[in-house]
């Protein structure tokens, strides 16, 4: 059985984190208390709304220390959308902001214009096909393994992430004609910026893929 | 450029699916939570459920029916009718929605689209517009599920609204709503051409290509579906079907 401890720092929908992954014939447990997420076999790291406040939020209860230090242990961690941002060292939604600095690179706003010009709309809500990073880094043995290039998974979000290693960026999805982040991994650590629990089959498969099927 | 959304709208009165025509003369469906995952099966970007009492009532009534659906429909839910504070909204958060829509309590205090947007994120706050027309060109906001007159330009209310916080309008025709005649495209085309976030159209759908009109005349970024999905006339397939053959980008699904 699979320990999956889904960390609970404020709002937002951790109720169908913690039902896709019982889905997934995980136990699944939404906690804040750090001595269950140390324990835990898998970690994920949720997060709706704005980075500052969500690092804010993280920090309060030492929080950020703990997923820190249960990335330092070898722990698969998993971040969905903006705790995939959370990840990496600084944001610039809303002037700087301070991050984990788990993957290196910085979170920057989603283009709104497309190569040709086209105004694209923000936020960007919808479904979108994966694609293969610039580095090519292969998906077998990720929590992409199985996932066929072009199968569409849902985002919605204002800003992604660049990751500084092109070996970090392992999926992207084409938004407005524009390369838009899906997937960041390093080592242990994995970031969705879509959501995997609100994307049917293929986002289930994907969970399968991080608990290791 | 952007793909768009097939989404299965669900109206609520108690612990019933409903349909009404220009939001009236509500009649039973069926049990929304089979309808919720019969849609998601089809292959529904979203589901976007409305209590449509709740304002008359002062409450959402939907937390049960949202939850039940969390279990096992892994797709984005919407939840509007009778949302009047963050705590409104966090509740229903808790319950597995991931997005509010809000009308009638935005309507008389806009503030609280701001205070939404900044608790959850603006992407969470979706606008809900009930809009009757006046004449050529304008369009007048109703509240209370189309029951109430507000004297609010509804081009004017979504400049406002977005400017406010919302991220996303859900757009409904009162005049078209249930009566199988197609989206006012006019109106559709008068909201998108003055906000930036998407705009779902809602309201007047009788055949899928319907879907194909509201996208490339009307600039629809999501499609709203009730009628023709709850009576069978089409099935979510089928409008994907349709939408791709005119050329629109959708979501890749396999249907099975």
């Amino acid at each position: 059985m699979r320990d999956v401890a889904i960390i609970d720092y404020g709002v937002g929908n951790l109720l169908s984190v913690e039902r896709a992954f019982e889905h997934c014939g995980a136990n699944a447990v939404i906690s804040s208390d750090p001595d269950y997420i140390r324990k835990a076999s898998h970690v994920v790291l949720p997060g709706v709304g704005a980075i500052a406040n969500a690092m804010a939020s993280l920090s309060k209860d030492g929080l950020d220390q703990v997923v820190k230090e249960v990335a330092a242990s070898g722990t698969p961690l998993l971040g969905i959308c903006l705790g995939m941002q959370i990840l990496l060292d600084e944001s610039d939604e809303f002037g700087v902001t301070r991050t984990l600095g788990l993957i290196p690179g910085r979170v920057v706003p989603v283009p709104n214009v497309s190569p040709d010009g086209a105004a694209v709309k923000i936020p960007n809500i919808g479904w979108y096909g994966l694609r293969m990073g610039e580095a090519d880094v292969p998906w077998t043995g990720t929590l992409l393994e199985g996932i066929e290039p072009g199968e569409a998974v849902y985002f919605v979000h204002s800003f992604m992430a660049s990751t500084a290693d092109h070996r970090h960026h392992l999926a992207d999805c084409l938004y407005g004609g524009n390369s838009v982040t899906a997937v960041v991994m390093r080592d242990n650590v994995v970031g969705c910026q879509f959501h995997p629990e609100k994307s049917g089959d293929v986002g289930l498969r994907i969970l399968r893929g991080f608990l290791g099927r | 450029m952007r793909n768009i959304r097939l989404i299965a709208r669900l109206d609520v009165k108690g612990p019933n699916l409903i349909k009404g025509v220009h939001l009236e003369g509500l009649r039973v469906i069926g049990s929304p939570t089979e309808h919720a995952q019969r849609y998601y099966q089809q292959g529904a970007d979203e589901l976007i459920y409305m209590d449509c009492v709740a304002s008359l009532y002062g409450r959402n009534n939907l937390h049960d029916i949202v939850e039940q659906a969390a279990r096992d429909v892994f797709i984005p839910l919407t939840v509007g009718g009778g949302i009047r504070s963050v705590d409104d909204a966090n509740r229903l958060l808790r319950c597995g929605a991931d997005k509010v829509a809000v009308n009638t309590a935005a309507v008389s205090n806009p503030q609280l689209i701001t205070e939404i947007a900044r608790c959850f994120g603006s992407q969470c706050m979706v606008l809900s517009v009930e809009a009757k027309q006046l004449g050529p060109g304008h369009w007048e906001a109703y509240t209370d599920n189309g029951r109430e007159k507000t004297g609010i330009d509804v081009v004017d209310w979504v400049k406002r609204g977005v400017a406010l916080g919302a991220g996303e309008i859900l757009l409904t025709s009162v005049d078209r709503d249930g009566t199988r005649r197609g989206f006012d495209i006019d109106l559709i085309e008068a909201v998108t051409s003055v906000v930036s976030v998407p705009v779902i159209a809602s309201g007047g759908m009788g055949k899928p290509a319907d879907a194909v009109a509201a996208v490339q005349s009307g600039g629809a970024d999501a499609i709203a579906m009730a009628d023709i999905l709850h009576y069978q006339r089409a099935s979510v397939a089928d409008v994907r079907e349709a939408t791709q053959d005119a050329g629109i980008d959708v979501r890749q699904f396999d249907h099975a």
